[in-house]
């Protein structure tokens, strides 16, 4: 119980100094922070499957980018979501998302490892295909350009007022993630990534925990794709594009799956890279490159694993010590 | 190696704590460029890049007499990605103006840039038509120093009509570039008579048109294309292959200087329609295809040309000037009254700040040119249509009254 807590101190500790230091850094920083901070609640919902569930979903941008349609769609069409609207475009975005994911489960769930991989990246590439042919709706290849943030009261297209509130989600969905994986519901998950038969042994319906579960990564992913249409006021099948789908799930994996933090430090080592490092120089995809290699090679469970381990050692060299004391004293 | 990476690390961790913000030199000009460095048009972008640069390393980095900050930044193909980067050279390194994006649906995405940011966006390849057509009105800070994708392709209609073309088969890539191409030559062609007698629409990127070619109507006497990238030497190839003989009337990318050299014998006599070409015979352009041919060891297509043109032009504007720099309103009405003598030939802009510009109709030979000693394709050009506007002989009026060029406009009237 102790221990949880100072995480949870550490963690929020790390949000203020985000919170505090960021709007001072020069408005290009405070842009991409932002759409890292978007991106990263698409990663937590990846997390959510591969890290607590032990699905490996590779079609969560098709939940991401309904939800940055979506927005665009209404925002364009029918000048929706401009105002203090903004909150129900935010409702029917993880709406959306959450009704195409348990549309999408009833196929994808089915199937366990690689098969589950396979279905969440055709049914991924489905969305891909409609945002790119459906030309009268979503612009074809074109893709919409947002005109304008929402105002209500609070202007957003002050980039440091869209940067806190974009924060706010991003700290309110991970505080939410947290509980949910802490909760008995994602105890039982954790359950049944070690090792399904048992929970279904054990009397638990593992199927309808998978699914519920899908959902609930559904609707974050919607959420995500409302925030990150507003970052850049652009929404393009790109944004819908299997790459997106395969950059979140490795983010995923380089900053350590089940653990939240891990996503999100993930997401920002390769916004890090890809948006910032290549400004200064040419060759960042070498660098990205090298730290996935690395990452893979020598700290499979991610960044985050890391920090278990420099825990680990420091409490085996304890316990040594402590073995140490017991053998020398005289009985 | 791993003390390297943790230095660039530690680098960039350190630069992006400090928000490093560039320092604002009076004197000098600041151009930020946007173009695939990386990604599958990498090729392209890096042509891109060389057009402009080339124009600079013969002016001592200098136009109108400032000394340029040129800052090249990668959109990786991708137009959201070419946001992030126009709205970074925006904010931190505080260009004057931004210039490129290859993609149409990359000028798209920065046009509202331009808006938002009240900063110059000169389009220097990207062709999509409405941004200087039903659009236009949105973007003040918009300017085009390329082509609209539909400009050539009304001249080629125009040019198979007169040429004994009846009916024609069109097969485009299925996208927004596509259907502008394809719309502006059938138009153009059914206008004067000629009939449009099947549309058939391939995925960007397709490499085997086998499910396509037996499909084609017997019946047609030319087959006009808009392949892009590698579906431009897969087709011809194919096609021919199959015991088709039929003409081909390529839009200009189907054929231009990018994809020419590695194109096999069986595209000789194919005609194509381009603002460009680097046939043309005139001394100003031989000067410029020696000049690139000799630095980069190719020789330039439209995607150099235009860019460097769009520094000649901007350099001029910078000169009318008087050496500075006047805001991105003042800048454009200076660039309106330029004319430019430039290796594509003529350029002027049009009151919807599209240029008009010659237009060639270009047949692939293979023969000697500009004095290099071995045999290769040339774009030879056999008709040039001149000053062509992007409205073509419509009106301004007229023409905007029509829908923008879509995968159902204009309509197949004469498909079964």
């Amino acid at each position: 119980m102790d221990k949880s807590f100072t995480k949870i101190l550490v963690v929020a500790a790390a949000l203020a100094i985000i919170a505090i230091i960021v709007p001072y850094s020069g408005s290009f920083v405070v842009l991409l922070t932002t759409r890292a901070m978007a991106f990263a609640i698409l990663a937590m919902s990846v997390d959510l499957l591969l890290g607590f569930t032990g699905l490996s979903s590779m079609g969560q941008a098709a939940y991401f980018g309904v939800g940055a349609y979506l927005t665009a769609v209404l925002a364009t069409k029918l000048h929706f979501g401009l105002g203090w609207d903004f909150w129900l475009v935010v409702i029917m975005g993880i709406a959306i998302g959450a009704v195409l994911a348990a549309f999408f489960g009833l196929f994808a769930i089915r199937a366990g490892g690689v098969y589950f991989l396979m279905i969440t990246l055709a049914l991924g590439q489905c969305v891909w295909g409609l945002a790119y042919r459906w030309n009268s709706l979503t612009g074809g290849d074109n893709g919409i350009n947002l005109n304008g943030r929402p105002n209500f009261g609070l202007d957003l297209s002050n980039e440091v007022t869209f940067f806190y509130l974009v924060f706010a989600f991003f700290a309110v969905s991970m505080a939410l993630m947290y509980l949910l994986v802490r909760s008995p519901f994602g105890q039982s998950l954790a359950g049944i990534r070690e090792r399904e038969l048992r929970m279904q042994i054990l009397g638990y319906n593992t199927w309808l925990h998978k699914y519920i579960a899908f959902i609930i990564a559904g609707g974050f992913g919607g959420l995500a794709g409302v925030l990150w249409a507003h970052t850049n006021g652009h929404v393009s099948p790109e944004t819908v594009v299997l790459t997106t789908s395969v950059d979140a799930l490795l983010m995923v994996v380089l900053g350590g799956s089940g653990t939240l933090v891990g996503a999100t430090v993930g997401t920002a080592i390769v916004f890090g890279l890809r948006e910032y490092l290549s400004t200064l120089v040419p060759w960042w995809q070498y660098v990205l490159g090298g730290v996935y290699v690395l990452t893979i090679l020598y700290l499979p469970m991610g960044l985050m694993g890391l920090l278990s381990r420099v825990r680990q050692k420091f409490r085996s060299q304890g316990k040594e010590e402590s073995l140490k004391k017991l053998a020398t004293k005289p009985s | 190696m791993t003390n390297k990476l943790q230095k660039t690390l530690l680098g960039s961790c350190l630069a992006l704590g400090l928000g490093l913000t560039a320092q604002a030199n009076a004197e000098e000009l600041r151009i930020g460029y946007i173009s695939p460095v990386t990604g599958i048009f990498a090729q392209v972008g890096k042509d891109m890049v060389d057009g402009f640069q080339l124009y600079l390393s013969e002016h001592n980095n200098k136009l109108g007499g400032m000394d340029v900050k040129f800052i090249v930044e990668d959109d990786q193909g991708k137009p959201d990605a070419g946001v992030t980067k126009a709205r970074k050279l925006i904010l931190q390194d505080k260009v004057h103006m931004f210039i490129g994006g290859l993609l149409a649906s990359t000028g798209y995405a920065l046009a509202p840039v331009s808006t938002a940011e009240k900063t110059l966006y000169i389009s220097s390849v990207s062709s999509a038509d409405d941004l200087t057509q039903r659009q236009l009105s949105k973007y003040p800070y918009f300017m085009r120093s390329s082509w609209t994708s539909s400009l050539p392709h009304h001249a080629l209609g125009q040019w198979a009509c007169e040429n004994g073309f009846k009916k024609v088969i069109v097969i485009a890539a299925d996208y927004a570039f596509g259907y502008e191409t394809a719309g502006g030559f059938q138009k153009a062609f059914e206008d004067c008579g000629g009939k449009v007698i099947q549309k058939i629409w391939p995925p960007l990127n397709t490499k085997d048109f086998g499910p396509y070619i037996p499909t084609f109507k017997a019946d047609a006497d030319g087959i006009f294309t808009t392949m892009v990238g590698p579906m431009a030497l897969q087709f011809p190839k194919q096609l021919r292959a199959a015991g088709i003989k039929t003409k081909i009337l390529g839009s200009g990318v189907s054929y231009d200087e990018f994809v020419l050299p590695f194109m096999g014998d069986e595209v000789i006599g194919d005609v194509s329609a381009l603002h460009y070409s680097a046939a043309i015979d005139t001394p100003k352009n031989q000067a410029f295809v020696k000049a690139y041919r000799e630095k980069f060891g190719k020789v330039p297509g439209y995607y150099s040309e235009n860019n460097y043109t769009t520094a000649m032009w901007i350099d001029e504007a910078i000169k009318k000037a008087g050496g500075k720099y006047p805001g991105p309103e003042e800048f454009i009405k200076i660039m309106a009254s330029i004319k430019l003598d430039a290796p594509r030939g003529p350029v002027e802009l049009d009151e919807n700040r599209n240029p008009i510009e010659n237009v060639y109709i270009k047949k692939v030979e293979k023969k000697k040119m500009f004095g290099y000693d071995k045999d290769e394709l040339w774009n030879s050009v056999i008709k040039t249509y001149p000053k062509v506007s992007q409205f073509w002989t419509y009106g301004k009026d007229k023409f905007l009254a029509q829908p923008v060029y879509d995968r159902d406009f204009p309509p197949c009237k004469y498909c079964e």
